[in-house]
C-alpha cells in the first residue's frame, strides 16, 4: 500500500478521529529500519488494548508491531484467544475466523495475495496462542510448514489456555496442576521448535519477550526469511501472570527467570543453510548501507 | 483500488476474452458436448476467471477437483493445491477470499460435515466463495452413494444454496453463481449442490459457451466489507472488541450482523430470479396432483409423470432450483390448487418436504415421499406407486418391496 492512500483530504482533516490523524502523521509505515526504539516517539500500530495490566503478551504485541519490516504491506492472521481482544485495535489488516485454523487461513491468504500482487511484497504473519498453534490447530500448523508456505507463524506460548480460564495445553510443562489437569499434566511440554525444524521451517526461534531488541531481531529475520524462502516459526514465552499467580509487576522477572540457560525458555534457534546464507547477505548489505549513510553524514558535516 | 476502466472485451493471459456475463450466458453461441458432470465442472471453471481453487479427495467429487488441477497446469487458474482436510480447505478458501481472490472448491458428504464450522464463518465474513457439493451419504456405516442429507445442514449457515438437476444446470449455474454471490448487496458464499454420481459420473449432452470467452474477473473492492490486502486504510476495525463482552451493545451488534447476513440472502432473491429465470420451474401446475422436488428427484418425477400420463392421469411438476433464498411464495402460488403434493427425496429425513409444509397452507396435502437413501435409486415406478397408494388407487406391486 502506498502511503499516499492513507492521507486525509484537507477538507476532511478536522472531522477524522485523532487516532487516525496520528496514524497518518506519526506512524512508521514505510520507514526503513523501524524497530522497538520507535515506541514512545511515534504513533504505534496498536491502540489501547484490553489485556490485563502487566500482561507480557501486550508487551510482545507492541514489540512485534514495531518490528514488522513492512507493516504497510503486512496482513496478520489471528486466532481465538486473548490475542483476539487486541487485534481489533491493530492498524494493519488482520483476520480472525475460527479457533485453530490460522495457518490454513494464512495459506489461502498468502497465495491469493501472490496471485493478485505478483512481484510485490505482501507479508503474512500468523499470531496465535499455544492452544491454537499446538493443540487444536497442530495439523494445519504442520501442514503449512510441509507445504513450504511463505509466511511467519508466531506462537504466544503462555503454557495454558488463558482466555478460557487456565486449562491444560500441550505446551504446558509436565506436572503443572491446572484446570483439566487436576492431578498435574501427565506428559511433557510438546517440543514444537524441534518439530518446526523437522517440518521444514527455515528459521525457528524460541525465547521470552524480556528483551525488545531481541524480539525486533527475530521478528524481522522471521518475516524476511519467510518472504524469500519459506515458513518460519517463533515461539515466544508470554506468561499468563493471572493464571500462574503473579502480580502485574512480576511478568518481566518471570520471563527472565525462565530464560536462564538451564530453564525451559533458554534461547533456542534453528536456521536452515539457505536462511543462514540469506541472513548473512542481508547483514552485509545492512552494514554497507549503514557505513554509506555514515560516510554521507560525515561528508555533509565536512561540507 | 478499483479502476473505472472496463475489462470487457480485453483478453486474459490465456487469450480468452472477458465477456459481459449476460451476453456470455444468454447470447453467445453454444456447442453441444457429451461430457460427464465432473468434466462439465472443469469446463465451467475454464470460463470462470477463478483465482484460487483448493482441492481435497473425497468421492464423488475427486475427479472434478483433479480435473481443475489440470486447468491450473494449463494456466487457467491463478493457484491450486491440495489441502490437508476439508476443514483446512474451507479455511484456506476463506483466507484466499479474505485476500480478494475469486475462490472455488468442491466437496461431498462427510467432508462437507467435517468442514461445517467454516460455513457460517464464510457467510458472516461475507466471502463469496463457490463450493460444489456432490452429495453422498454421511452416516455410518460408510457409504459413498448418493444421498442428499448434507444439504439439510447447509440450509441454516447463511450460505446461498442451489440444487442442480442436470449437468447443464451445473455448467450454467457455476458461472451465474458468481454473478449472484459477488453482488455488493449479497456478497455471500454459494453451495451449489448436485446428487453425486447421478450428475457427476454420468455423461450428458451439455451446451457449452465458447472456450475463448470468460467471466469478468472478481473485483474485491466492490465488497461490502474491506478486503484484507492492506490496500485500503487500516483503521481500527472496532472501537472495542465486543467479541467476548457481555453487554447490550455486544448483543445488539451480533444480532444485527446475523440479521444482515440473512437480509443479504433475501437481497440475493432478485438477482437469483434474474439469472436462474426464477427460483422454481413449473409444468402443469394447475393439476390436482403435483410433484415438487429438487435435484435428480426432479428427473425421476418427470419420468413418473410420463408413466402416469400413459395411464391417463395428469400430474404437474415443480422444480425447486434455489433452496436459499427459499422460494416460499413461488411454491405457495404454484401449489395453491393442488390437492395432493408429493415430494420425492434422496434422503431419509425428508427435509424438502418439511420446508414445503412450513411454507404452504393446508400442509396435510404434502406427502413426504417417496424417500430413498443410502444410495438407493428412485425408479419412477415407486413415485407412481406412492401417488396411487395415497389416492387409494390400485397399483401393481413392485418387486422387493414386500407389498
Amino acid at each position: 500500500m502506498s502511503k499516499e492512500r492513507i492521507k486525509i483530504a484537507p477538507e476532511m482533516y478536522d472531522i477524522m478521529p485523532p487516532e487516525y490523524q496520528d496514524l497518518v502523521n506519526r506512524a512508521t509505515y514505510g520507514k526503513e529500519d523501524r524497530g522497538w526504539k520507535d515506541i514512545g516517539t511515534t504513533k504505534e500500530l496498536i491502540e489501547e488494548h484490553s489485556l490485563c495490566a502487566g500482561c507480557p503478551e501486550s508487551m510482545a504485541f507492541r514489540y512485534i508491531l514495531a518490528s514488522l519490516p513492512a507493516p504497510e504491506d503486512t496482513v496478520m492472521v489471528g486466532s481465538t484467544g486473548c490475542t483476539s481482544l487486541v487485534f481489533p485495535m491493530v492498524a494493519v489488516h488482520n483476520i480472525h475466523s475460527l479457533f485453530g485454523n490460522q495457518n490454513a487461513i494464512a495459506s489461502g491468504l498468502k497465495r491469493a495475495l501472490s496471485v493478485r500482487f505478483p512481484g510485490k511484497v505482501k507479508d503474512v504473519v500468523v499470531l496465535a496462542g499455544d492452544g491454537a498453534t499446538v493443540d487444536i490447530g497442530l495439523d494445519m500448523t504442520l501442514q503449512a510448514w510441509f507445504r513450504q508456505e511463505k509466511f511467519t507463524t508466531i506462537c504466544f506460548d503462555n503454557e495454558l489456555y488463558a482466555n478460557t480460564g487456565g486449562q491444560e495445553s500441550g505446551l504446558m510443562q509436565k506436572g503443572f496442576v491446572a484446570k483439566m489437569a487436576p492431578v498435574g499434566k501427565q506428559f511433557d511440554k510438546v517440543r514444537l521448535p524441534e518439530i518446526a525444524r523437522e517440518s521444514g521451517c527455515h528459521y525457528v526461534v524460541q525465547c521470552t519477550v524480556s528483551k525488545p531488541s531481541l524480539i525486533e531481531k527475530v521478528v524481522r529475520n522471521a518475516v524476511l526469511v519467510a518472504r524469500e524462502l519459506g515458513p518460519t516459526y517463533l515461539q515466544l514465552y508470554t506468561p499468563c501472570i493471572l493464571e500462574i499467580g503473579k502480580n502485574s509487576m512480576e511478568g518481566l522477572q518471570e520471563m527472565r527467570d525462565s530464560e536462564k540457560p538451564t530453564e525451559r525458555f533458554a534461547y533456542k534457534e534453528f536456521v536452515s543453510e539457505p536462511a543462514k546464507q540469506f541472513l548473512a547477505e542481508l547483514a552485509a548489505k545492512d552494514k554497507e548501507r549503514k557505513a554509506a549513510s555514515k560516510q554521507l553524514a560525515g561528508s555533509t558535516q565536512e561540507a | 483500488m478499483a479502476e473505472n476502466k472496463s475489462v470487457i472485451g480485453t483478453k486474459n493471459k490465456k487469450g480468452q476474452t472477458y465477456t459481459d456475463t449476460w451476453q456470455l450466458m444468454n447470447e453467445a453461441p453454444r456447442t453441444p458436448s457429451f461430457y460427464t458432470g465432473s468434466e462439465v465442472i472443469k469446463e465451467a471453471l475454464r470460463r470462470a476467471s477463478c483465482d484460487v481453487m483448493i482441492a481435497y479427495p473425497i468421492t464423488p467429487q475427486s475427479e472434478a477437483a483433479a480435473l481443475i488441477g489440470e486447468l491450473f497446469a494449463e494456466g487457467y487458474i491463478g493457484d491450486y493445491f491440495r489441502g490437508e482436510s476439508e476443514f483446512a480447505v474451507m479455511s484456506q478458501c476463506a483466507g484466499a477470499a479474505f485476500g480478494g481472490a475469486r475462490v472455488f472448491t468442491t466437496t461431498a458428504g462427510p467432508g462437507t460435515m467435517r468442514a461445517m464450522e467454516n460455513f457460517p464463518m464464510w457467510a458472516g465474513a461475507r466471502l463469496p466463495i463457490q463450493m460444489i457439493v456432490t452429495c453422498r451419504g454421511i452416516n455410518s456405516p460408510l457409504s459413498i452413494q448418493p444421498d442428499t442429507l448434507e444439504i439439510a445442514y447447509l440450509l441454516n449457515t447463511g450460505m446461498l444454496v442451489w440444487h442442480a438437476e442436470t449437468a447443464q444446470d451445473f455448467f450454467d449455474w457455476i458461472l451465474k453463481g458468481y454473478m449472484v454471490s459477488e453482488e455488493p448487496d449479497v456478497h455471500l458464499p454459494l453451495a451449489l449442490c448436485c446428487d453425486g454420481f447421478f450428475v457427476t459420473h454420468t455423461k450428458d449432452v451439455v451446451n457449452l459457451t465458447p472456450a475463448d470467452m470468460c467471466l469478468p474477473p472478481y473485483d474485491p473492492y466492490r465488497s461490502p466489507v474491506p478486503c484484507m490486502d492492506m490496500e485500503c486504510p487500516p483503521v481500527r476495525m472496532m472501537r472495542d472488541p465486543f467479541i467476548m463482552k457481555s453487554n447490550y451493545i455486544s448483543y445488539a451488534t451480533h444480532a444485527s450482523w446475523q440479521q444482515e447476513v440473512w437480509a443479504a440472502v433475501e437481497r440475493s432473491r432478485k438477482h437469483t430470479i434474474k439469472w436462474l429465470n426464477g427460483l422454481i420451474e413449473t409444468e402443469n401446475a394447475d393439476a390436482d396432483v403435483l410433484i415438487v422436488a429438487s435435484g435428480t428427484a426432479v428427473s425421476q418425477g418427470r419420468e413418473a409423470i410420463r408413466l402416469l400420463e400413459d395411464e391417463g392421469m395428469r400430474v404437474g411438476l415443480v422444480k425447486v432450483k434455489a433452496l436459499r433464498p427459499w422460494p416460499g411464495e413461488e411454491i405457495r402460488e404454484a401449489t395453491k390448487n393442488a390437492k395432493h403434493i408429493f415430494v420425492p427425496e434422496f434422503n431419509v429425513t425428508g427435509w424438502l418436504a418439511k420446508e414445503i409444509k412450513a411454507s404452504i397452507p393446508n400442509s396435510e396435502r404434502v406427502h413426504a415421499g417417496p424417500r430413498v437413501c443410502g444410495g438407493m435409486t428412485m425408479p419412477p415406478e415407486i413415485i407412481v406407486q406412492e401417488i396411487k397408494t395415497a389416492l387409494g388407487m390400485k397399483s401393481m406391486s413392485l418387486a422387493g418391496r414386500g407389498s
